[in-house]
């Protein structure tokens, strides 16, 4: 996948967790947690669904990496470039 | 292994915790000895009538504009939506002691200016106190157990206040004596005064049909009258599980939503000398009245009604069968539903002493039913309007029937006093959830399947 195709990934699972977040202007690189109300147990189920949809195993020690738009690509694109 | 998880027990926890592990494709299987699912929080039909057990109301009720508290919390965990629970609001409800009365609503200025009305010279300090609540992480697993009424009485100087404040938020979920840990007080106050009251049009079916419905729909298995006999331990993990019928089950964990106590008993090595563990002691009796019209009919819309006959307010086993010095009284039909209930329902609860009724004969037991029935009722006329001529059924639970019905020692409705917040055991793949872990009431029940399906299998694997 691309960069863009992994954001878009990100942010349609963002939008099943969460349905009633506008996430039409989220910026990238700010945290999720400071513009859109989602707390840890939220943050668990991204882990959960790229788990789900693409077997992506994401350790408990990384889920940080995932607290922005921007660092959630870099860390997931090595991980998603052959899918 | 047959399966990824076991839980132990089909109520409110163990659905909410097998939910979360069957939509992330965990193999899962519930496993619950009775032959209908709730365990604590279930129903019944008797005679043509429908009755709730457990349910009275659920807490924490939110109106869909607020996201991060418990209620929308675990609906976005467990994929619901809030109309699959069809809460509707409560009327007002009212905590009463002799000079004083307390009214509150799903509006938690109404609650703040009784306060103000009934306390003036305590307002600052309540005020005090709230924020002290607000800023306190209860769902903190890690959190070491404070005394709530230190806390409070360190705020609030009129101990009348004090005693009125705990009073509903212990009959709803304090497994301790005169007390309760200060982070369950804190779940219970924004649960209880400061979102509130509802309940759904069908009662406590819409919940657990809505549960076992999605948990089914994402692969998991449930077994009813499928209790556990034991587990078979070895090298510090449960290997395996034996069923009354003997048969054997294996999995890579198990989280029990029977009791602490409880769940140590089945242990195949189980040695009560190596873990002291205090009993839970608190139980109730309910009155079950069935009306031939809706209480509002005789001019009563309140909710739910808590009293206390005295200043002091003793929330602890009585000597006698039944304490009628409090008590809650809960009218389901006073929430504002779209259609009225299909009967009219009062239905009184008190602390009650399970030694006492189990010592009883069966003789001697319907006959302390019949007379403790007529009590409570006679005692319900001092807060409730005469409904005496509109009773057309009655029934009632005793702590034994909770015991008979849920497993849980001495009928202990709130289970042990002490909680294991992270739900660890000795054994390395048994985890706890449920009225033991310690987040109480119906959304805390379903909270802590969560937390403990979400902390021991989903982040670890």
């Amino acid at each position: 996948m691309t960069k863009e195709e992994i954001k878009t990934v990100i942010l349609d699972i963002i939008a099943e967790i969460a349905p009633d977040e506008d996430l039409s202007d989220i910026k990238s690189d700010v945290p999720f947690r400071d513009q859109l109300e989602l707390d840890s147990m939220d943050f668990l189920d991204i882990v959960m669904e790229l788990r789900k949809r693409y077997g992506i195993e994401v350790p408990e020690d990384d889920y940080q990496q995932l607290a922005t738009l921007d660092s959630s690509v870099a860390y997931l694109e090595p991980r998603m470039k052959d899918l | 292994m047959d399966y990824d998880v076991i839980i132990i027990g089909a109520g409110m926890s163990g659905l909410a915790a097998g939910i979360r592990l069957a939509y992330y494709d965990r193999k899962v299987c519930i496993l619950e000895r009775h032959h209908r699912v709730g365990g604590l929080s279930s129903f019944y039909r008797r005679k043509g009538h429908d009755i709730d057990v457990g349910l009275h109301a659920m807490t924490n009720y939110v109106p869909r504009s607020v996201k991060l508290t418990p209620l929308p919390k675990l609906l976005r965990q467990l994929k619901l939506r809030p109309e699959d629970f069809d809460l509707r609001q409560q009327r007002v409800s009212v905590t009463r002691f002799p000079e004083k009365s307390l009214r509150f609503s799903n509006d938690f200025d109404l609650f703040v200016q009784e306060v103000r009305e009934n306390f003036p010279r305590q307002i600052d300090n309540f005020q005090k106190l709230v924020k002290t609540i607000f800023e306190y992480d209860e769902l903190a697993l890690d959190a070491k157990p404070l005394s709530a009424r230190q806390i409070v009485s360190s705020y609030i100087t009129d101990p009348l206040l004090v005693e009125m404040l705990f009073c509903p938020l212990m009959f709803y979920g304090s497994s301790q004596e005169n007390d309760i840990e200060f982070g369950q007080f804190v779940i219970m106050f924004k649960g209880i005064y400061h979102e509130g009251f509802a309940r759904p049009q069908a009662g406590i079916r819409q919940i657990l049909d809505t549960l076992v419905r999605q948990y089914e729909s994402h692969g998991g298995h449930l077994r009813l009258k499928c209790g556990v006999q034991s587990l078979q331990v070895s090298n510090g993990k449960v290997t395996a599980l034996v069923l009354d019928n003997g048969e054997v089950l294996r999995a890579e964990r198990i989280i029990s939503s029977i009791g602490y106590i409880e769940t140590l008993r089945l242990l195949s090595d189980y040695d009560p000398a190596r873990f002291n563990c205090e009993e839970g002691r608190i139980s109730l009796v309910e009155f079950i009245f069935v009306l031939d019209r809706e209480p509002a009919h005789l001019g009563y819309d309140t909710t739910i009604t808590f009293f206390n006959t005295s200043e002091k307010f003793h929330y602890q086993r009585p000597e006698d069968l039944v304490d009628l010095s409090s008590g809650v009284i809960c009218c389901p039909n006073n929430f504002k539903f779209d259609k009225p209930l299909p009967e009219g329902m009062i239905r009184i609860t008190n602390l009650a002493n399970y030694q006492r009724w189990n010592d009883l004969n069966q003789e001697e037991y319907s006959e302390q039913k019949a007379a403790w029935q007529e009590k409570a009722l006679q005692q319900a006329l001092s807060f409730v309007p005469d409904f005496r001529d509109c009773i057309v059924f009655t029934d009632m639970f005793t702590p034994k029937t909770i015991y008979r019905y849920t497993g849980h020692l001495n009928g202990a409705v709130y289970g042990a006093p002490n909680k294991v917040k992270d739900g660890r055991t000795h054994l390395d793949n048994l985890f706890l959830c449920g009225t033991d872990q310690g987040f109480l009431g119906i959304v805390g029940s379903m909270l802590s399947g969560i937390s403990m399906a979400n902390l021991h299998v989903l982040q670890k694997t």
